[in-house]
This record gives C-alpha cells, sequence and structure tokens, in this order.
C-alpha cells in the first residue's frame, strides 16, 4: 500500500466567494498571533493578509484580510474577530463595492535572447515594470488588481527558475459605496 | 507614592474588593506574595494549581464575583491550563495571575518559562504579558472589567520577575477611558425593531418553550425569568448551566433538555413552534443531532454575544443584550403566545408517562446513586449549594437534586472536566461560608484532585463530599456496555483501592461508608451534623446503573431512550 501524500494545501489566489475585511486593531504584541489564532482554531480560512500602520494614529495597525466565505458564515466570521479586544473595528467589503490593489515582484532568469524576448513581451501584455536588472535576470514589478497579478503569475510559471512573490491585497471601498461594520 | 511592582499588584487587587486569591507560590511569582502577608486578601494555598483554579471557579459560580487565582511561571501556569479552559467553555469570570521569567529572560528557554499568554490565547477571553510595573495597575484594572462585563470569562495576567520587582509611582485607574480598551464595546442599545419582531413570534406561538442557558444565571435574571414565564404560561426548561435558574419546585419546569434530560423536556423542545434561547448556545449535548432539532420551531435567540446567533441554528429574531434587559423589554411589550391549554395537556401527558425514575433500591444494596442524591438533598438544610465533577453521578444529581435557588449548583458543563468538584466545592464554601456545601462526586473523578481535601483541611473549609464509588469510570463504562457490544476497555478502577475512608482520614477529614440503605441515612446524618471538618463518605453504589433518558451520541432527540422500566408499549 503506498502511504497518502503529505497533505498540502491547495494553492488558490482568488477564491470562489470571497470578502475583504479591513480590520483596525491595536498596535500591541501579538495581536497577529490572536487573529490567526482565531482563524485557525475556527477552521476559517485566510486567502490573503496585509499588515500596515494606520493612516492617523500610530496606536492602531490596518489588517487586510481575504476571508474565504465558502469555509465559515461571514457572520460568523465577523463575530469572532469581533470578540477580540485588540481588535478595534471591522468593515466588510464585498468585492463587487472594493477596489483590490496587490503587488506582485518576480525575478526571471533570463540566459538566452529567445528567453529576453519572451519575457519582455510578457511584461508588456501584463503592463508590468522592469524594477532589476543584471546579467542573468530581470526582476518584474506589478501592481494592479488580484486577478491582473494572476495572470501575469500564470504567464511567468512558464519561465523556468522565476522567483515570485505577492504581498496579498489591500482594498478599499469604491467611491460612493460604503463598508458594513 | 512609591510601589514594587508587586505592592502595586496587591494593593490593584485590594482595589477591586478581591477578598481571596487561590493560589501555589514558585520561583517567579514569589515577589508577589511578599507583599501578600501585608494585605488582609485571605490566600487559600491550594496542593496542586488545577485545585487553586477550581476553586476560583467554584468561589465565581457560588458567589457571581470573578474567582481569582494566583501561580508561579512554567509548570505552574501549564498545571492551571484546565480551569481557564474550563471557565472559556463556562463564561465563568476568573482572573489568573501567573508569574513569568523577567523579561530580559524571555524567549531564551529560561528555568521555568513557559509561553503562557500564547498558550491560553485560545481558552482565555483576553490575557496580558505585562512589560513595566506601571503598567499593573491598569492590567489588573482591565483584566477585572473584561472577566466580569459582557459574556464574562477567563482574563490571565503574565508578570514577569522584574516588573514585580521594580519600582512604580501608584496609581490607580479610575475611569474606563484609562483602561485603554478601544476595542471593547460589551453592550449595544436594545433593538425595539426587534423586540416588536419577538413580541410577534411570541404572540403566534401555540407551542412555545422557554429554552434558558447559563447566561440567564449570569445576568442575573431568575427573578426576571419567573416573573416571564408566570405571565406567559410558556413551559420552561433549564439546560445543565442553568440549572437553579428557575424553581425545579415550579410547576412550569420541565426540568433539564439535552443527552440526560426529562422525556418532558427534550419533547416539548422537539414538538415546539418557538424556542425563546435565553442565554443559550444550542450545545450538542442539548440538541442532538442538529438537523432533527426541534424542526418545526422559529427561534428567538437572545444572548449578549453575538457570535452565538446562527452559529449552529438559525435564528428568526436576535436581541443582543443580556438575559435580564431582554425580558424585561419582552414583558413591557406585552409579549403573550395564544392560550396554552392544549400545549399544556401535551406536555402534563409526558411528564406523568416518563417522569425521572431509577430501579427500587434494595435494602442490603448495593445502592441506587439516584437513591443516595435524593437522600441527602431531602437532608440537605434549605439552600445548600451542590457541586459535581463530571459523568454519571453529574447526571443523576442535576436530575435528581432539587434545584430553586440560582448559584445553588456548581459544575463543569461545556468542557467536561472530571475533577472539578471537590476544589469548586471548596471554592464555593469559601465564598459562601453561610452555605452547606456538597460535592457529589464520582471515584474516578474523586481520584484526580482529592488531595485538595488537605487544603480544605488545613483552611478550615468544612466541606461534604459524596463519593459514589460503583468502581468504574461509570459514563464511559455505560457507553461500553451500550455501543461497544459490553467490551470494557480501561474503565475497572476497584471500589477498595484506595480506601477512601482511610484517605479521608489521611488528609484530617471525617471518613465514613455506607454499603446499604440503613448505613445511608446514617451516614448523612452523620455528616450533617458534622461542621468543623470536612466529611468523605463513600457509599458503595450499583456498578451498573446507566443514566436515563439518554439520546445517544449524534442521534435525533426524537430517539430519547427512556428508562427500561417505562419502555413497553409507547416507545
Amino acid at each position: 500500500m503506498t502511504p497518502p501524500e503529505p497533505f498540502a494545501a491547495e494553492i488558490v489566489h482568488t477564491p470562489v466567494r470571497h470578502h475583504i475585511l479591513s480590520v483596525l486593531v491595536e498596535n500591541k504584541a501579538g495581536v497577529l498571533a490572536r487573529i490567526a489564532g482565531l482563524f485557525a482554531r475556527r477552521g476559517f480560512n485566510i486567502y490573503s493578509l496585509a499588515v500596515a500602520p494606520a493612516e492617523s494614529d500610530a496606536r492602531f495597525s490596518r489588517v487586510t484580510i481575504v476571508v474565504d466565505a465558502e469555509s465559515a458564515p461571514l457572520e460568523q466570521i465577523v463575530g469572532q474577530l469581533d470578540k477580540l479586544v485588540n481588535v478595534v473595528a471591522i468593515s466588510d467589503l464585498a468585492p463587487r463595492d472594493a477596489l483590490e490593489r496587490e503587488l506582485l515582484l518576480a525575478s526571471v532568469p533570463v540566459l538566452d535572447s529567445d528567453t529576453r524576448a519572451r519575457l519582455l513581451d510578457t511584461i508588456a501584455n501584463a503592463g508590468a515594470a522592469i524594477v532589476d536588472v543584471d546579467a542573468s535576470a530581470v526582476t518584474v514589478m506589478l501592481t494592479g488588481t488580484p486577478s491582473a497579478c494572476d495572470d501575469l503569475e500564470r504567464s511567468l510559471e512558464s519561465f523556468p527558475g522565476v522567483e515570485l512573490h505577492r504581498t496579498g491585497r489591500v482594498a478599499l471601498p469604491r467611491l460612493g459605496r460604503t463598508a458594513t461594520a | 507614592m512609591q510601589l514594587t511592582g508587586a505592592q502595586a499588584l496587591i494593593k490593584s487587587l485590594e482595589q477591586q474588593g478581591v477578598e481571596t486569591i487561590f493560589g501555589l507560590p514558585g520561583g517567579a511569582i514569589l515577589p508577589v506574595y511578599d507583599p501578600l502577608l501585608d494585605s488582609p486578601i485571605r490566600h487559600i494555598l491550594a496542593r496542586h494549581e488545577q485545585g487553586a483554579g477550581h476553586m476560583a471557579e467554584g468561589y465565581a459560580l457560588a458567589t457571581g464575583r470573578p474567582g481569582v487565582a494566583m501561580v508561579t511561571s512554567g509548570p505552574g501556569s501549564t498545571n492551571i491550563v484546565t480551569p481557564i479552559g474550563n471557565a472559556h467553555m463556562d463564561s465563568t469570570p476568573l482572573v489568573v495571575i501567573t508569574g513569568q521569567v523577567a523579561t530580559t529572560s524571555i524567549g531564551t528557554d529560561a528555568f521555568q518559562e513557559c509561553d503562557i499568554t500564547g498558550i491560553t490565547m485560545g481558552i482565555t477571553k483576553h490575557n496580558f504579558l505585562v512589560q513595566s510595573a506601571q503598567e499593573l495597575p491598569r492590567a489588573v484594572a482591565a483584566a477585572f472589567h473584561l472577566a466580569t462585563t459582557g459574556r464574562p470569562g477567563p482574563v490571565l495576567i503574565d508578570v514577569p520577575k522584574d516588573v514585580s520587582q521594580s519600582m512604580m509611582e501608584w496609581w490607580y485607574p479610575e475611569t474606563l477611558e484609562e483602561l485603554d480598551l478601544p476595542g471593547y464595546h460589551p453592550t449595544r442599545d436594545l433593538d425595539e425593531e426587534a423586540v416588536a419582531r419577538a413580541v410577534q413570534l411570541i404572540s403566534r406561538a401555540e407551542r412555545p418553550v422557554l429554552y434558558v442557558g447559563g447566561g440567564t444565571l449570569k445576568s442575573g435574571a431568575s427573578a426576571a425569568l419567573l416573573a416571564f414565564a408566570e405571565a406567559t404560561r410558556m413551559p420552561v426548561v433549564t439546560t445543565l448551566m442553568a440549572r437553579g435558574a428557575f424553581p425545579d419546585s415550579h410547576d412550569q419546569h420541565l426540568g433539564m433538555p439535552g443527552m440526560h434530560g426529562t422525556y418532558a423536556a427534550v419533547t416539548a423542545l422537539q414538538r415546539s413552534d418557538l424556542l425563546v434561547a435565553l442565554g443559550a448556545r444550542f450545545d450538542d449535548r442539548v440538541t442532538g443531532r442538529v438537523s432533527a432539532f426541534a424542526p418545526g420551531a422559529s427561534v428567538i435567540h437572545v444572548d449578549i454575544d453575538r457570535a452565538e446567533f446562527n452559529k449552529i441554528r438559525h435564528a428568526d429574531v436576535t436581541l443582543q443584550t443580556d438575559v435580564g434587559t431582554a425580558l424585561a423589554a419582552l414583558g413591557d411589550a406585552g409579549a403573550t403566545p395564544a392560550p396554552l391549554d392544549a400545549w399544556w395537556r401535551e406536555i402534563r401527558a409526558w411528564r406523568a408517562q416518563y417522569p425521572l425514575t431509577y430501579d427500587e433500591p434494595v435494602v442490603d444494596g448495593p445502592l441506587r446513586p439516584q437513591h443516595v442524591i435524593e437522600a441527602i438533598a431531602q437532608r440537605a438544610e434549605p439552600g445548600t449549594i451542590v457541586a459535581s465533577g463530571v459523568g454519571q453521578h453529574q447526571m443523576w444529581t442535576s436530575q435528581f437534586w432539587r434545584f430553586d435557588e440560582p448559584r445553588t449548583w456548581v459544575n463543569s458543563g461545556g468542557a467536561g472536566t472530571m475533577g472539578f468538584g471537590v476544589p469548586a466545592a471548596i471554592g464555593a464554601k469559601v465564598g459562601r461560608p453561610d452555605r452547606a456545601v456538597w460535592c457529589i462526586d464520582g471515584d474516578g473523578c474523586f481520584q484526580m484532585t482529592a488531595q485538595e481535601l488537605v487544603t480544605a483541611r488545613a483552611e478550615r473549609i468544612p466541606i461534604k463530599v459524596a463519593i459514589l464509588n460503583n468502581a468504574y469510570l461509570g459514563m464511559v463504562r455505560q457507553w461500553q456496555e451500550m455501543f461497544y457490544d459490553e467490551r470494557y476497555s480501561e474503565v475497572y478502577l476497584s471500589a477498595d483501592l484506595p480506601d477512601y475512608v482511610k484517605w479521608a482520614e489521611a488528609m484530617g477529614c471525617v471518613g465514613l461508608r455506607a454499603t446499604n440503605v440503613k448505613e445511608m441515612a446514617d451516614v448523612i446524618d452523620e455528616a450533617n451534623a458534622i461542621n468543623d471538618v470536612p466529611v468523605v463518605i463513600d457509599f458503595r453504589t450499583d456498578t451498573s446503573e446507566k443514566v436515563f433518558p439518554m439520546v445517544a451520541a449524534g442521534a435525533s432527540n426524537d430517539d430519547i431512550m427512556v428508562h427500561p422500566s417505562q419502555r413497553g408499549g409507547a416507545r
């Protein structure tokens, strides 16, 4: 009998039914662990997570969490998050009401002129930029919607040895739309 | 005024009105034990940190005030993890203070270092790792505020040794703002529109039930519940966590619902057209198979924690507030169901046909455990507080003790922590020295935490412990008998090993034993006459007794198994 494959999470960048939670938290030690721990023990799935100091007040940070609303009802996720004492405010953005952006960085080995031409083509099509170059590689950057990043990522997969990082998305309500608290 | 962090910590506890700390000292918490000598706060020296934690829980459950426990770092802190988890499951207000290695040593695997804030993140309402002595008063005040408001729960304060040893300028928070909890808003304005919709649902109901949970006791809403129930004539069921919230002697009370609930309570929920859930959370031990639970019922869900809404069961109306406030609002709004005569006729028939029962006692023994509980209850002075461990004896106590007053039932519900009974009874007696306190325990549970009777004797806390000694891990045995073809795996304990009477005597308690009905009555009277030292009674009970009614795990509540003597024609 062959042993089962080791468990690995399926990598899906754009979930089927996702919601974006913009969570204002106190800037205190362990806050991220509290959020991550809550999601883990309640079985809620996180697709991406981005953290940065909040715009107006050094006491707070803003955490943008893309959650899988299939893994648990959004009401449960928000209700449980709200119980974390360090969570100050939660706003929930439905994808249609959100302006979402993400940053992708990729270093692509370029050893021959064919590859170089194909890469330049890919970059131009995606509207990406070259931000670093040396004799054997090019670093590409794209700032765009998560699906634009998905497209570029798929295109770059055909280049051997590519090293790619994405930030996870940040989001704001589209003008004229409001998030629900 | 300059104080050490340790002095500031003790003084902060005094500011909070703390009268008693249950604890056990050790290296990292040593500095805090010194100013304790100069404080009016009573310290109860437990023999194991788990005991200290359960004592604090028993104190909180019996008094409604937060229990306080204090232990050292490392193993001291991990030993109290079980009580913290237990308090979290049962929403018991607890403040636990743990020593920690010095801030300069944190992260170096220092002696008795342990990341207790990390370990308890998922089982506390909140926890603090205090970084400076100046912050201690705020941490203490915030911990008590968090533990006791909203949905109560355990809060842990981790105090590094250098923090308790360094100097601070004394201050104490005087306003909620100074607690610096910008994300904590436990109360909300009552949703009047939801109240109106609830009133409408109630007015249309023909088969309503008041499904009363532990939140009703936490809210101190027993009087409001009695008034509302009597005004509306709705039947009442009280969950394991709510026993005592509504008098068992009241005609509208159907008893406990759930896996070992009464036939009338279980069936009334199943057939109801409206559940008014009052501080209850649709626990799996109440609902049985969720998809088959109360299939025809609309739900009005009252809870102070909005995360309970629609978690297990869809609610048609939600009221995020405490039970007392909700009942007052519903009462003021004139919520009245249709005449319930037909509904009551059905319920009365169930009650008459399937009362709680057990087999006739055998005069020469072995004793029927249910008979022992009834005998103790009959001879107990009014207002007696009863604690229990977890298992068959707990279910029988919940079934056969008559609870007529809030905060007289001290037990471990959500977590199901064996060994809870003895230390919790000690804590309850400390909190309510004016009350008699019995612990109805099992032999398996007793062996887990019995050493705290040394604490009880040393601290002059005269509780009474009834061991229903059936020589087995009885509840597990019951499942193996019923669901595993009587294949008994690792459940036999022996009735004679240990010798409970000698063990009790070695711990400075009075040890008694009863093997038949005559001795049973005598030893209970003897125990009731002793008021200066703890008493332990070894009741030799029938090994084969099982808890009925029973709904098998994962089964529908429609498939309730009544006592064998009641089976026959109908179900």
